[in-house]
């Protein structure tokens, strides 16, 4: 039975289910590195949030009497691998279940399933989840390979105590094994009246270690050179454009630039800024999701230049040391708008 | 000033913006075009262009010759239909013809004699430098030559010698962009002559300097056919034979004229505004044919192909020759499990039967395998806004976003969103992930818009009547009164009529009555 018999007859075989595992497959030299660096710790996370998102799609599509194929599209599970990559490696498991959960039935079967949402359904959980628990979110565990760790996170049983009864089921205070981000150090010495360059002193921070990840952060996030990798097959595989990831980097890129020439006690560098918190993954993963972001050229100049401006004002003026995530989301907001108004010239007229 | 800075940054020759690389499976490009025997019957469409219907002129019983006229166009968009071969007519009734919808059409049936001999009351112009443009125009339109690439619009119409829109080039259209067709590469392959005579002539009709031939990468060898045979003719330093990238859909008018003029077309308006024309190679032959021959466009090349179909080739295939006759000398002889396609497989239509006789518009007739349809056809998914299909679009439209408009029959919108500017060539469907049919949906908004547009019209026409009625009324029961005060007027003296005048007068003053 062939449905539509209208032309074109041959197809170029693209498909949803396959722009779904490159973008996997994209994340999985991140996914790697946060197992290199949090041991089983990021394993149990990025298994709870796939499995959690992939049920939580079927049990809501099951609920709503629609056929459960669209679980097989892989979105869901690509969600969760999103969602896992920007938690702290350490998060009580039910917050994880509750994020994966809130991820999926709100940020996406809520407003109509695959194609419908508004905002980016990893984005959205994650940040729930660091308005409502802003303790755990922001308390990073210390990678392995980097400087003393008090515990052993390649060993599973450990681990797994860890996510199942928290830090004293294994003998240890929360204090103990986590250290401060680099952005959220530098916020709490501003706070303090003490200036970037001597913060990072403070903190030992080397741009080769934010490079290749080694330092504390959400387990995805912290390598930029892994998530550069993954962001290079997308855009060479056509899978996402140019155009955000390299005006919303640019954009933070230049305004740090401009600020850190001006008053260096005060901005941090430009190269500091590109290679901190989220905003690699942001830029490569997060803004470039096609449903949430807009579909023309020129609309998404407009949509990264805008996530970068928002970015770098967070990151610099605002109450919380990260920015990346609020201002992708702020910016999906503004998708339907751009849309209309950055419609390219049409032939002829 | 923002709006012509970037028209002026896109309008650059050699790339048209968008467009697709489908695989070409060109695969009967190295078959001869061979000549299939005469068939037992020929149905003629009496209309197989875009524009008015033609009318029968013959009648059932009569014989024929082979490029009579049988049918008469009228209306100023439409030329003649010819009888294909020598021979009876036997019926003249509706007749399903290659259209989506499977509507019929009146047609005549001919019963071939075999004699296959032709009317010869056209004479041959050999010398048509020395014609006047006017009357090779008027032999094209008598030859019933429309645009053989495909949209069928009467040849003779963008043949006008026009002094407001004088034509600086011609360009000869050996694009071929759509997989699977090469009829139009036999062609070129077979009689660069022919075509070189036909660009000539035309040249002269227009009174063009300079004329392009336009040939995609693929096709080098006709290419190297078609500059010898121009480098045979006189005066041809002006012509050039153009290699291009291939690229779908650079055959389509628009996206040629900008790749090799870097113009683009104005909306709504022809390429001649530009002083430009543009003639498929198969429609430059059939004009050589109609003026060095004298012959009436009787027969075109097609492409018979597609992956269902044991003997794949290209034949010369006279108008009006059943799609099952010409499928059954390839080799297919039951339609099981075969899907048959009209055109190529981009943009060609999709036939329900195959008794559907070959048009002018017939470039090429596909059967394709269920499974191979199937997997063009999938279910269609929700729009994951990627983009690609805007990246496709040849015409920088936002497919996704008028879909969406369609669906949710939002037409205005659609149409401010510039839905009529679509080409329907289907490179958005073609790269769409989610498997939606985009041009299914600009087709239906289209249509969806035309019936508002024409509702709108009749009901202005009908408000426009309403009014000019009561106006009308009004006028005619104030003449009645004006009448009715100088008639009582004329009586006041006599008071003794006074009463029956009053009667009569208010018997008058009622309109209803009156008017019934």
């Amino acid at each position: 039975m062939i449905i539509n018999l209208s032309s074109p007859h041959i197809h170029g075989g693209d498909s949803v289910r396959m722009t779904m595992i490159s973008v996997i497959l994209a994340l999985l030299p991140a996914a790697i590195v946060s197992v290199y660096l949090f041991g089983w710790l990021a394993f149990l996370l990025i298994t709870l949030c796939m499995v959690t998102c992939v049920a939580t799609e079927y049990i809501s599509l099951r609920m709503m009497g629609r056929p459960a194929t669209p679980v097989g599209d892989g979105s869901a599970a690509l969600t969760g691998l999103l969602l896992a990559l920007t938690l702290p490696a350490y998060v009580p498991w039910w917050m994880v279940v509750l994020g994966s959960i809130i991820a999926i039935l709100l940020g996406k079967q809520l407003y109509g399933g695959l194609g419908h949402n508004l905002f980016n359904p990893a984005l959205a959980a994650r940040i729930i989840l660091l308005v409502s628990f802003p303790l755990n979110m922001t308390t990073w565990i210390i990678p392995m390979h980097v400087g003393t760790t008090m515990v052993d996170l390649y060993n599973f049983s450990d681990c797994l105590n860890l996510v199942l009864f928290g830090p004293e089921s294994i003998g240890r205070t929360l204090d103990a094994i986590t250290m401060a981000s680099p952005l959220g150090h530098i916020k709490t010495e501003w706070s303090q009246g003490i200036g970037v360059t001597e913060a990072l002193r403070s903190y030992d921070y080397s741009y080769l270690d934010a490079f290749l990840g080694r330092e504390a952060g959400s387990i995805g996030e912290t390598s930029a050179l892994a998530l550069l990798i993954g962001g290079i097959y997308l855009l060479a595989r056509h899978t996402i454009s140019w155009h955000i990831p390299f005006t919303y980097l640019a954009t933070v890129a230049i305004l740090a630039a401009i600020f850190n020439t001006v008053d260096p006690a005060h901005y941090a560098s430009p190269l500091f800024h590109l290679l901190a918190g989220g905003l690699i993954l942001c830029a490569f993963f997060m803004a470039t999701d096609p449903v949430s972001s807009p579909v023309t050229s020129t609309g998404r100049i407009v949509f990264g230049i805008g996530c970068g401006i928002l970015t770098w004002s967070i990151r610099s003026y605002g109450g919380y040391p990260e920015g990346a995530m609020f201002a992708v989301l702020l910016m999906n907001c503004a998708v339907p708008l751009i849309d209309h108004y950055c419609r390219p010239r049409v032939y002829g007229r | 000033m923002l709006h012509t800075l970037l028209r002026s940054i896109a309008e650059r020759p050699g790339i048209f913006s968008g467009g697709i690389e489908p695989e070409m499976l060109k695969i009967t490009a190295g078959s001869p075009i061979a000549t299939p025997p005469i068939a037992p019957i020929y149905i003629v469409p009496i209309k197989q262009h875009i524009g008015e219907v033609c009318t029968p002129i013959v009648s059932v019983g009569e014989h024929v010759f082979r490029g009579q006229k049988i049918a008469r166009s009228q209306g100023y968009v439409s030329v003649p239909v010819h009888a294909p071969t020598s021979g009876t007519v036997v019926k003249i009734e509706d007749h399903a013809i290659p259209h989506p919808s499977g509507m019929g059409l009146p047609s005549i049936f001919i019963e071939p004699d075999g004699e296959d001999s032709h009317d010869e009351s056209l004479e041959a112009i050999c010398d048509y430098r020395g014609r006047d443009p006017g009357e090779l125009r008027e032999r094209v339109r008598v030859c019933g030559i429309a645009g053989l690439g495909g949209a069928v619009f009467p040849t003779f119409i963008k043949l006008l010698k026009d002094q407001r829109n004088p034509i600086e080039t011609v360009i000869i259209n050996g694009i071929e962009c759509e997989p699977y067709l090469t009829n139009d590469h036999r062609l070129m392959l077979e009689k660069p002559e022919a075509i070189a005579t036909g660009l000539d002539i035309i040249m002269h009709m227009v009174g063009a300097k300079k004329a392009i031939v336009a040939i995609e990468d693929n096709k080098a060898d006709a290419a190297e056919a078609i500059r010898s045979a121009l480098n045979s003719l006189p005066d041809m330093e002006h012509v050039e034979v153009r290699l291009l990238p291939t690229r779908y859909p650079q055959g389509s008018e628009k996206q040629l004229v900008q790749v090799l003029t870097g113009k683009e077309i104005p909306a709504r308006k022809l390429p001649m505004h530009i002083g430009v024309l543009c003639q498929n190679v198969g429609t430059t032959f059939a004009i050589s044919d109609a003026i060095i021959r004298g012959r009436p466009l009787t027969e075109r090349i097609i492409t018979v192909s597609g992956d269902a179909l044991p003997r794949p080739g290209n034949v010369r295939a006279r108008l009006g020759t059943p799609i099952r006759f010409i499928l059954a000398q390839h080799g297919l002889e039951h339609f099981e499990d075969t899907h048959l396609l009209h055109g190529g497989p981009m943009m060609g239509e999709r036939l329900k039967n195959p008794d559907i006789p070959v048009v002018k518009s017939t470039n090429g007739l596909l059967a394709m395998h269920s499974e191979t349809m199937m997997k063009a056809h999938k279910v269609e998914q929700p729009c994951i806004r990627c983009g690609h299909c805007g990246v496709a679009c040849p015409v920088s439209l936002v497919p996704n976003l008028l879909a969406d408009q369609c669906r949710n029959d939002q037409f205005e919108k659609a149409e401010s969103y510039n839905l009529f500017d679509c080409i329907e060539c289907g490179a958005c469907s073609y790269v769409c992930p989610s498997n939606i049919p985009l041009v299914h949906y600009f087709r239906y908004g289209k249509g969806q818009l035309a019936q508002i547009t024409r509702a709108k019209a009749f009901a202005d026409i009908s408000k426009e009547r309403s009014e000019a009625r009561g106006t009308r009324i009004e006028r005619e029961a104030a003449a009645r009164a004006a009448k009715r005060k100088t008639v009582r007027t004329k009586h006041m003296p006599k008071p003794v009529d006074e009463k029956s005048s009053e009667e009569k007068s208010d018997i008058s003053a009622d309109p209803k009555g009156d008017g019934l």
